[in-house]
Formats: C-alpha cells, structure tokens, sequence
C-alpha cells in the first residue's frame, strides 16, 4: 500500500529524514518509535505533504501512485489521513460543518453523490459512539476551547467519519490520562480493516498495549535503525533509548 | 508565491457581477450645484413648501461648511478632492406623462434590471416574505406589496410619495435623529435627496413581511442621495433590509444617504444591511464614495434598534449606524463584516450614546482585510451622567489575508456615571499556514478552506442577519453557508 524507499526530506535547508525505507501492506499497523527529535513527526508531516518540508530525494508510492507529486488534498482525498499531534483550531466553524465538507470533498472525488445534511449526521451519530463523545461534540467549533484529550479524540472521530485507507497517527496518544487512552486506542482497533493500513508515530510503549502492532520501527537521527515485532517496543520501554543510541553509533558513524 | 496567497489573491479578486449598464432614457439635471437645481428637484417633485424650505436650509449650511471646514478629513481614508459642482443631482429614468400608476406601467427594461439583479419585481416572483421598495438612481420605481401592508395600517412607499400623502408624519420626524446640521454629507443628502423609501408600522402591529429597498445606480456621472425613514409606533416590530449595486465605471461615483430610525416605547427596528457598491477594479480605479449617515433613536422605553451590515463593496466606506439610547431600558445593537479587498478602504463602526437609565448596547464588528485593503473600526460609546446603570460590550475583531493589507481600531469611550460599565475586546488574526494545512488535510481545497475560516469569523454577525439575506452576504463573501447543518 504504502512504499518508502530512500526518503530524504528536511525543513529550511536542515535535513531530517535520511534515507528512509518502510512497507506498509494493507492490514497491517506499524508503529513508529524513537526519541525526541528523531523526526518521527516530521515523517509523518511529509507524507501528508506539509509545505514547510522539502524532500530532497527518494519515492514515496501510495497505492501505486507517485505520492509525494500529490498537492496534500488530493493526497487526503486519495485517503491518506493524518491524525495529528497538535490539531488546530477553525474558530466559528462548526466540528459538523468541518467534517461534512471533508466528507463531501472524498465522495466528489470517489464520484459518490454528496450527502445532505441528514445523511451525514446519521453517519455522525453512529461514529460518535465509537469515540465516546456526547453529540454537543459536533456543533463546537473546530477544537475551539477543547481539552488535549478533546483534541486528540476529535482526530479520532474524524478518523472514523472519512475511513481512510492509510492512517498516520502523530503522536496521538501523548497527553492523554489512562482512559481516554483507551477510548483511542479501542477506537483504532475498530477502524482496523483487512485493506486498510495503519503507521502509528509514538515516543511510549504504553498505546501498544492497547493497539496490537504488526512492525515495530525505531527512528533514530532520521533514519530507520531498527525493525522487529511487537517485542521490539517492549525492549525499548525495558531499556530506553539509550541502548539504540549506543548501537545506532556503533553501527553508522557519525558523519556516514 | 505561497498557496495561501495564491488563494487569498484569488479571492480578493473575485469578480463583481453587478457591474452591467442598463440601457434607460434619463431625464437628469446638468451636473452642478446651486439653489436653483435645489429647487428644480423640489419641484420635479411637487412638493411642499416646508420641504423646499428645509432643503434650502441645508442647503445654505452645507455651502457654509463647504468654505470652511470643508468635508471631514478625520476618517483614515484617502481620496482625491470631489468637485461637487462635476456631479449630477438628479437623474431619473425617463417616462411619459404622470408615471406609472401599476406595475404593469413600468418600463420593462427597468424591470428587467431589477431581474437581472435577482430582484424581480412582480409580486407573483417575489419570495413571499418580502416587500421590496426599488429605488434606480434618484427615483424609486416600483414599491411592491404595498396594498396587503397597508391592510395593516404599514405604511411602505417611496420617500416622494411620503411627502405628497402623509406630509405630517414626514414633517414630524424628517431630520429628528439626523439633524441637517450633523455633518457635510447628511447636510448635502439633506439638500438635494431626491428619492427614497418611507416606513410607518403603526402602534402595536408586528410588520408580517421584510420591508426592503435595493438601490441601484445606473446613470454615469451622477450621485446617489436617497433617505429612508422609519418609524416604528408604541410595541410595534419591523424588519428592514437594504441591497445595493452599481455598474463598472472607471470615476468614482458618490453615494451620501441619510437613514433616520425612530423607536417608540417597547418598539423593535431590525436594520440589516448587505452593501455590494462597486468596488473599484484590482488597480483601485472607479467604485463608489460610499458616505452615509445612519441613525437611530430609542426614543421609548423599553425600545430596541438592532443594525447588522455586510459591508463589502464600495471604494470608500464611510458610515457608523448609530443609537441614540433615549428611552430608559432601551437597547441598541450593532453587528458589522467589512471586507476590503484590492484597493478598497473603510471606515466603518457605530456610536452608542446612553442616554436612559439601564441602557444596554452590544458593538460585534468583524474586520476583514485582503490585498491592499486597509479597515478601520471606530465607534463611540458616550454614557451620559443620567443613564446610570448602563452596560456596553464591544467587540472588534479583524482577519489580516496578506501582508499587504492593514486594520485599525480608533475606540472612543466616555463613560459619565459611575455605576455604567463599559466592556472592549478587540483581537487581530491572520490565517495560518497551519489552519490551512489542518482543511487540506482533510480533503478541503485552499479556496474552500479560506471560505471557511472567514465564514467562521463572521458567524456571529451572519446569524443575526435574515435568513434570505445570510445567504446573500455569504454568497457574497465568496464563502458556501455555515451552520446549514446541526
């Protein structure tokens, strides 16, 4: 689904990404791990095509098609959806509002007819219950005055309304008390489908209790520096990042 | 260029669709100025000698005003001098013999103009809801519904024929709340006006329909100088809406209307405004001098006038509906967007002045600047040492789309007593790279993100306004309608 291959990216002349490789096939979710400043976010930024980022070298392919020469709605409406760690707020635009143009936008795209108003909040209501938000949720505007738990569950809900077929999700899980944590981590175990796919970008172990993952990826000064199972994740909540560090220096000295 | 500008200068250039001529036969005056076209305009239209008499006053004050002082140079707004005597004062569709006693009389290229507006004038096309007054340059042309409202006792009409059928009421509030002395342009429109609408909703009736007047100007060279005058009885309630567009033209055309309301004890006035002058082109040549003095006063108690306008066309906006809070308890409300975009500029706000004990007053004002558009707010809230127990809140808000555009804040406060308590919050915003990326991300164009933002920030002015027009001032913000759902 989802094809990286020797990804370089950067923002204002720095780069991040070095050379990045990932494969992502449908069904499956990966989660992405490493410290501060590895660049997990800003892996996740780019694939979505954030303009403040300048790849610099490498493929991304998307279900066959050249990802990154992709404008980042037509990547969204494609169903690339990113789930992102600090949502930001569209004051006096209703959270209803918002998604139902979302909404519309894909089913243009997918040559579906629009829905009107009632179709779409009956789509509403049921996706609220799978995130556990009270109905007043939807006519609020934009993550306005929402709690980060909020914040983070909106992302959720907007996750299950438009069903996209690749998930990213940037560091959703931090900041959230233990049960709100669950009410995410159930949602994403209910929008997990044999043809979509998921890449969860997390500094903690603590949401791979909740979210099985098929691949674990430790990002490290931007590149991929380890891959294993689900195992791998309970290492590093063990052990820290130290060890990788330590390994990462062994493996590809400074300046390789 | 970034995507965000890409799209703001997108919409800063949208296209003004009004800008047609209508090909009309006018009887006009020569341009210029003196008593004898003052005159010549009274007696075009039979009037009575208190009229003319009026007008001359006003007339020989602004002349006054005119060699001193001159036109007011406060306002953050830069244009050239006006010649006052390039201008023509009256200019009327021309037609034979007494006029047109139906609509079935009425030219039908004057009716096809009001069409092609989306202002159809036979009563079997309107929207049930609302009764139009359509005034084309200095004259009004039809004035529908007017037989169901008179069943009521409403009285709806042009200003003109106000003054042939019911002179006293005319006399008796004519210049009550705009005096001919307030300022140059009311002095000026107070002279030579020559059209206009008149509303009377007698004691105690709840007006059934919208009463509304669109304003079109057609003839080049000329200003338009209408009045509207409402008064609202004892307990009674109307709903008022004005429209307005203009043809492209390279010269600036001058637009100075007077709007006088009247708020008896425990009436209600509804003012809502969606002004689409032309605005000049993307160079910032043509559109219309829009300087217009609106005012009301709650002369009750208990008495309420509420102005929401839509501001976005124009050159040059210059106006600030006002209230005068006579009445104890009274209430007054101002709800303002003002776009500018390309080279336009306004001035715009209001003045609350508290009068009566318990007086309240809310100020919302959305200022929307793009392109080298430059806004400006200035309002005035006066408590008066007697209105004790006052309360104001104000508001300004402004969205910044470039770095070439400015807004600005002037708020005058002065509170007299010490139980009032006057409330002002003002903010500035831009959208953000980030907004936009948050829409694109999920699937929403740039162009259609920016729609929302800006719809966003003047939802709070939009749904006070009525419903048919809500969806004009949105349509007019190039924005799709928020709030259609939930």
């Amino acid at each position: 689904m989802l094809s990286i291959r020797n990804l370089c990216a950067g923002v204002e002349g720095k780069e991040i990404l070095k050379r990045i490789e990932l494969e992502v096939r449908a069904g499956e979710i990966h989660a992405v791990m490493g410290p501060n400043g590895s660049g997990k976010s800003t892996l996740a930024q780019v694939l979505a095509g954030h303009p403040a980022y300048t790849v610099t070298a490498g493929q991304v392919t998307y279900l066959g098609q050249d990802l990154l020469a992709m404008p980042p709605e037509e990547r969204a409406r494609a169903g690339v959806f990113l789930a992102f760690q600090y949502p930001v707020e569209i004051p006096g635009v209703s959270n209803a509002y918002f998604l139902k143009a979302a909404v519309n936008e894909q089913r243009s795209r997918q040559g579906l007819e629009e829905l009107d108003a009632m179709e779409f909040l009956e789509l509403l209501e049921e996706k609220l219950e799978l995130v556990e938000m009270d109905r007043s949720f939807v006519n609020r505007p934009v993550n306005e005055g929402f709690s980060g738990g909020e914040k983070k569950r909106n992302e959720i809900l907007q996750l299950a309304v438009l069903e996209p077929r690749l998930a990213i999700l940037d560091e959703t899980d931090s900041g959230l008390d233990i049960d709100a944590l669950k009410v995410v981590a159930e949602g994403v175990n209910r929008l997990r489908r044999p043809d979509n796919a998921m890449v969860l970008v997390t500094h903690y172990q603590r949401i791979l209790n909740y979210v099985e993952p098929d691949h674990v990826h430790v990002l490290f000064d931007g590149r991929i520096v380890k891959s294993g199972g689900k195992e791998l994740a309970l290492e590093l909540e063990r052990k820290g990042y130290d060890w990788i560090r330590e390994e990462a220096a062994a493996v590809q000295p400074a300046g390789a | 260029m970034s995507t965000t500008a890409k799209t703001l200068e997108a919409l800063a250039n949208r296209e003004y669709k009004w800008g047609f001529v209508s090909d009309i036969e006018a009887d006009a005056l020569p341009p210029g100025l003196n008593e004898d076209v003052i005159r010549l305009i009274s007696a075009k239209k039979k009037e009575p000698e208190f009229m003319l008499e009026w007008r001359l006053r006003a007339y020989r004050h602004w002349v006054t005003m005119e060699r001193t002082a001159g036109a007011p140079t406060w306002a953050n707004v830069k244009y050239p001098p006006i010649d006052y005597q390039k201008i023509v004062y009256y200019s009327a569709p021309k037609q034979k013999g007494e006029g047109p006693a139906s609509l079935d009389e009425v030219d039908p290229k004057l009716l096809e103009t009001f069409e092609k507006l989306g202002i159809p004038l036979a009563e079997h096309k309107r929207l049930a809801g609302v009764a139009v007054d359509a005034v084309f340059d200095s004259v009004s042309v039809a004035t529908t519904f007017k037989e169901k409202l008179a069943e009521l006792g409403v009285i709806f009409c042009s200003f003109s024929e106000a003054v042939q059928n019911h002179p006293d009421l005319v006399r008796k509030y004519l210049g009550s709340v705009v005096p001919y002395t307030d300022n140059f342009y009311a002095a000026l429109n107070s002279a030579v006006f020559s059209d206009g609408s008149f509303c009377y909703i007698p004691k105690g009736v709840r007006c059934p329909m919208e009463l509304s007047t669109y304003f079109r100007i057609n003839t080049a060279g000329s200003g338009q100088f209408e009045r509207t005058l409402i008064i609202a009885e004892e307990g009674s309630y109307v709903s008022y809406l004005e429209g307005c567009t203009a043809p492209m033209r390279d010269e600036n055309q001058l637009h100075a209307a007077v709007v006088e309301l009247v708020a008896l004890e425990g009436a209600q006035i509804k003012y809502s405004t969606v002004q689409n002058w032309y605005a000049g082109d993307a160079e910032g040549r043509g559109g219309i001098f829009n300087f217009v003095t609106k005012r009301g006063k709650c002369a009750g108690r208990r008495s309420k006038i509420s102005w929401t306008q839509v501001e976005t066309g124009s050159a040059i906006t210059w106006k600030y509906p006002s209230v005068i809070l006579q009445g104890d308890d009274s209430v007054g409300e101002f709800y303002s967007v003002a776009l500018t975009a390309n080279y336009q500029q306004a001035d715009t706000g209001t003045k609350m002045i508290h009068i009566g004990k318990n007086t309240r007053s809310t100020i919302l004002s959305k200022g929307i600047a793009a392109g080298h558009g430059n806004n400006t707010y200035r309002g005035l809230v006066k408590i008066l040492p007697r209105a004790t127990n006052a309360r104001n809140y104000t508001q300004c808000d402004s969205l910044l789309l470039g770095d070439r555009c400015g807004a600005h804040t002037f708020p005058y406060i002065e509170v007299g007593n010490a139980s009032s308590i006057a409330e002002h919050e003002a903010s500035t915003s831009k959208i953000s790279d980030e907004q936009l990326f948050y829409c694109k991300q999920r699937g929403i164009s740039g162009e259609n993100a920016v729609s929302m933002i800006i719809n966003g920030f003047c939802k709070e002015v939009f749904k006070n306004l009525p419903m048919e027009f809500a969806v004009e001032a949105t349509k007019l913000l190039g924005v799709s309608l928020e709030g259609s759902i939930g």
